[in-house]
Order: C-alpha cells, then sequence, then structure tokens
C-alpha cells in the first residue's frame, strides 16, 4: 500500500511517500505566498521520484498549520497526532516528543501504545519557535546554520534577561556593543529558547526517552542547551523535520486499511 | 543608508521666561528608559527645562547626555541642583543622582501633575514595557498592572512597524485613520508573528495605511486587557511615547468608552517629571544638597 504525507508549516512544506510503511520518497521546499500551489507542485515532484501516480496513493494525510488547504488529502489530522505517530513509528520507546518548528513549539507525552495522553503548545510567541534563532542569528549576523555550531565552542553562561524575540535582539545587539564573544552569545540564545521550551515541556512532564523534531532539531546549540535544561540527553530524529509529514503518511496507511 | 523610520525626534526646552536663580528649590529628575531617556529640571515646582533623546548602549553615558542636553543654554550645571532622582530601567545607573525612585511612583506622580489630581489611572507605554497604575489624589500608586515581558504593546512593537511599512513613527497615527472601513485587528499577538501577517495583508493588496490601522487597533486591544485587569478609573490618562500615536489612542478610547486627559506637556516626560517632583519633597523635608 502506498500512501503519502504532507505537512505544511509556517515556513516550509514537507512530504513522505510511503510504501508499506517504508519510505520511498521525500521532499522539501519553502511554503511561499501560495502554500496550496507548492503544496501541489511538491506532491507531483514526490509521487515522481517514487515512481507512482496519484491514482496509486490509497489516501494522502495532511497535517501542519496550513493542512486545510491542501485540495488532494483525503484526511487531515492535526501537528500533534502526526508528530506521536511519527515519533513513536522512529523509535517505539518514545514517551516525550519535543517538536519545534518554524513558528511553533510543541510537546507531546504519550503511551508506550502511541495514545496522545497530554501535550502543551506554543503558537502565540516566537520566543520557543525557530523564529527567535533566526532573528537572533539576524542581530548576529551569522548564518543561522553557523549559530548553533558557533555556540559549542562556549562554556560561557551570558544571562539574557530578554524573553521576547524583539527584546532579546536587543539585548544581543548591546552585547556586542560590550564586546562580548560572538560564541558565548550565541550560547545565551540557546540557553534561552532551550529554557522556554523546556518549561514548557515539564508542564506536561518529562519521561524518556524524549524525541526532538522539528527543523529546530538540526540545531547543534539548541540540543545541547535542551540537554542541560532538562538534565536528560535527548534522542533527535534522523531528518527531524520530516517525522510529522512521516506520521500523517502512516495515518493515512491506517485509515486506508 | 536606509532610512530609519521608527526615528522618533529628539529635542531639548527650557523656559526663557524665567530665571531659574530666582528659584529656591532647583530639582531633576532623570528617567533613563530602554528606549529614550529624560532628564527634566524643575524650579520651585514648575518645569523649567526638559531634554528627550534615545538611550544609548550605556545607561550612565545616556544619563548624562540627557542631562547635558536639558542644561543647555541655561547656564545651570550639575552643582546648582538641590537633589536629582534617577528612573526608569536604568535608574541605578545615573552617576549623578542622590537617589533612585521606581519609574511606576514617578510617572504617577508626574501623571498627577501633568493631568491633574483628578486622574486615577495612569497608561504608561513606555519602549519596552506596558503598565497600567491606579493612583490617588496625590498622585500616589494604589495598585499597579505591567508587561515588561513582551513587545506587544509597547514602543518598540510600533518601531518595527514603522521600519517594516516605511511610515515615519510620528505619523502612524494619522496616516491609520485614511481607511474606508476600520479592518479587524492583526490576530497575531507576537510582533514577529504579526510582522509575517502583515508581510502577507501587504501582498493580498491591503494599502499601508489599512495594516498600520488593523496593527493600531490590535495593541489598542492589547493594553485594553492589562487595563481590564487592573479595573480602570476615570480619569484615566496616558503617558509614554505611544501617548503621541492617535492611532492607538483614539481605539483604546473607543474600546474602553473613555477619552483620555490630554496634556500640554510631552507624555514622555511624565516618568522625568515625577521624578523632579520626588526630589523637591525631599528637600522639603531637609533632604538633598545645600546651597
Amino acid at each position: 500500500m502506498i500512501t503519502a504525507g504532507v505537512d505544511v508549516g509556517a515556513k516550509t512544506v514537507k512530504i513522505v511517500v510511503l510504501r508499506d510503511r517504508e519510505v520511498v520518497a521525500t521532499a522539501k521546499d519553502l511554503s511561499g505566498f501560495d502554500q496550496a500551489k507548492v503544496a501541489s507542485e511538491l506532491l507531483a515532484q514526490a509521487l515522481e521520484k517514487a515512481n507512482v501516480t496519484q491514482g496509486d496513493l490509497a489516501g494522502i494525510c495532511s497535517t501542519g498549520a496550513g493542512r486545510k488547504i491542501v485540495s488532494e488529502a483525503t484526511h487531515s489530522v492535526t501537528e500533534v497526532s502526526a508528530g506521536a505517530k511519527g515519533s513513536l513509528f522512529i523509535n517505539p520507546d518514545v514517551r516525550t516528543v519535543i517538536d519545534v518548528g518554524a513558528e511553533e513549539g510543541r510537546a507531546i507525552r504519550c503511551t508506550e501504545k502511541g495514545k496522545v495522553e497530554d501535550f502543551a503548545v506554543n503558537e502565540k510567541c516566537a520566543a520557543g519557535s525557530g523564529a527567535f534563532t533566526e532573528s537572533m542569528a539576524r542581530a548576529l549576523e551569522v548564518d543561522v546554520a553557523e549559530l548553533g555550531k558557533l555556540s559549542l565552542g562556549s562554556d560561557a553562561s551570558v544571562p539574557m534577561n530578554a524573553q521576547c524575540a524583539v527584546f532579546a535582539e536587543s539585548e544581543v545587539v548591546s552585547l556586542l556593543h560590550a564586546e562580548t564573544p560572538k560564541q558565548d552569545i550565541s550560547k545565551a540564545i540557546h540557553d534561552a529558547i532551550a529554557s522556554r521550551i523546556t518549561s514548557m515541556a515539564r508542564r506536561i512532564g518529562l519521561n524518556k526517552e524524549v524525541l526532538v523534531i522539528g527543523g529546530v532539531a538540526l540545531n547543534v546549540g539548541f540540543i545541547r542547551s535542551l540537554n542541560e535544561a532538562i538534565e536528560m540527553d535527548v534522542i533527535v530524529a534522523d531528518d527531524p523535520e520530516f517525522v510529522n509529514a512521516l506520521g500523517a503518511a502512516l495515518i493515512a496507511a491506517e485509515r486506508a486499511n | 543608508m536606509a532610512k530609519e523610520f521608527w526615528r522618533w525626534k529628539e529635542y531639548n526646552w527650557h523656559d526663557e521666561n524665567r530665571d531659574w536663580r530666582e528659584g529656591k528649590i532647583v530639582t531633576s529628575g532623570v528617567d533613563v528608559g530602554s528606549v529614550s531617556s529624560q532628564a527634566v529640571i524643575m524650579v520651585d515646582g514648575e518645569l523649567y527645562a526638559f531634554s528627550n533623546m534615545r538611550t544609548g548602549s550605556n545607561s550612565p553615558d545616556s544619563a548624562h547626555n540627557a542631562m547635558n542636553w536639558a542644561l543647555e543654554d541655561t547656564g545651570m550645571t550639575l552643582d546648582d541642583f538641590n537633589f536629582v532622582v534617577g528612573t526608569g530601567y536604568g535608574r541605578v545607573n545615573v552617576p549623578f543622582a542622590d537617589k533612585a525612585i521606581t519609574e511606576i511612583a514617578c510617572h504617577a506622580r508626574g501623571g498627577n501633575y501633568m493631568y491633574g489630581p483628578t486622574v486615577r489611572t495612569i497608561l504608561d507605554m513606555g519602549g519596552q514595557d506596558c503598565k497600567a497604575i491606579l493612583c490617588d489624589e496625590r498622585g500616589k500608586v494604589t495598585n499597579f498592572l505591567m508587561n515588561d515581558k513582551c513587545a506587544a504593546g509597547t514602543g518598540r512593537g510600533m518601531e518595527v512597524f514603522a521600519d517594516l511599512l516605511g511610515v515615519s513613527i510620528e505619523d502612524v497615527g494619522d496616516l491609520s485613520f485614511d481607511v474606508e472601513e476600520e479592518p479587524p485587528p492583526v490576530s497575531s499577538t507576537c510582533v514577529v508573528f504579526a510582522k509575517s501577517e502583515a508581510a502577507s495583508l501587504l501582498r493580498e493588496g491591503w494599502s499601508q495605511s489599512k495594516v498600520l490601522a488593523a496593527y493600531c487597533s490590535a495593541m489598542a486591544h492589547r493594553v485594553f486587557t492589562l487595563l481590564e485587569r487592573v479595573g480602570v478609573q476615570k480619569d484615566f490618562a496616558i503617558t509614554g511615547g505611544i501617548g503621541k500615536n492617535s492611532g492607538v489612542v483614539k481605539r483604546l478610547e473607543q474600546e474602553l468608552g473613555l477619552t483620555a486627559l490630554t496634556a500640554k506637556h510631552d507624555t514622555q516626560i511624565a516618568g522625568a517629571l515625577g521624578a523632579a517632583l520626588f526630589g523637591k519633597a525631599l528637600v522639603e523635608k531637609g533632604k538633598g544638597r545645600k546651597k
């Protein structure tokens, strides 16, 4: 059986095509201005890569902030359901999923059977999302991909007073003026976002194993600060930004049965 | 260099019709905020001079700069003060201050002077925070609520929008009424997300004015909720920079069903004014420097 999961996020669209619970193709692109068009074109690309046509699919499940605009979708699920499903598929020992995307942060607690027991979401404030590290990278004038690596070179703990991304940007500029080394500022930035995510995750309780998904999971600086903040070692999913699309494709397969 | 639309006018003023040397008590209040700094000079409890400028990267320098600018052309020097009070975010870093007093107390005291003793609720909309302050007829704080965690509902948030839309911050209010119909407010609370939302609204063909209207009304609603929690009492007044933005003020008045009192002074100097008044009261109690 072949299914597809389409995750329309705030910043990027991700697609996973599954054949008998095995990933046969993935695709990713910026959401852009016309998310519906991007999702359709990307789906066509992914199907071509998988060497199948839309008619071969038993179901298409959409998820993400823009899940309603995917006209090809036969089903649609929340990011919480998709994230839990995808995470447990990757590692059945996962009990807590931390999902940090471009404009949202999520913590999900699930049972060994993959049932969602509780979750917390922040979609109101940029401070606990990828938008935070992006605007800090701009203030520091470094590439966002470099920001994480930069902070690994620091053991300093420079406190950030500001929580708000707008205020933190001014604070970063002040720290630069005070000639604080960039790597120390970068560490402070990751400590700040890790602390926001941790306090959200603690509200639902943190149980081992903890899997981190979403695009921000690729940021090594964030993962290091997160490990320190929650005082345990998290597992970072391979291709973390595709986990929700994977979960959606798995759900499409279950519902087709 | 590209135009910086957020830049508001920095200026100083002094009363040319008065000779401060004839006064008995000369005090100053210096408000070093996170975004702007003011120095106010009072002679016998009357406003004599002030400056209003951008805070730099260092609080003591900002305090000195604001003070030197207020003193400009007055013939007065730091040694002529009986008392100097520091207030605001950087109040402990005013090197020449005799005492530091919180900006909440100072805004209530300054608001009482600026708007008269009938004022009971003062909304201070500052650069990086927003405070809803309740006070009595003497300008003494009876209760307050503050947001200093989030840029939504602060001057900094408005500056970010002025820059995004390429509109001078001082024109935001007037432009925001240049719409045929009041649009729904911007739905994102967070300034970072509101910026993305505004960008998509512009792409949908919204005019600059319509986006500004939507943002001003979102900001008005944001501070309305703070006022509602503290419990607004008449009379009501707004201090701080946003007090000069009619786009937010008028929409907030409408939501509150109350008209804000207007002052003849710049709303940004309320904190420094209150600080200078506290200085005078302390001198009258026998504190301060002998001249």
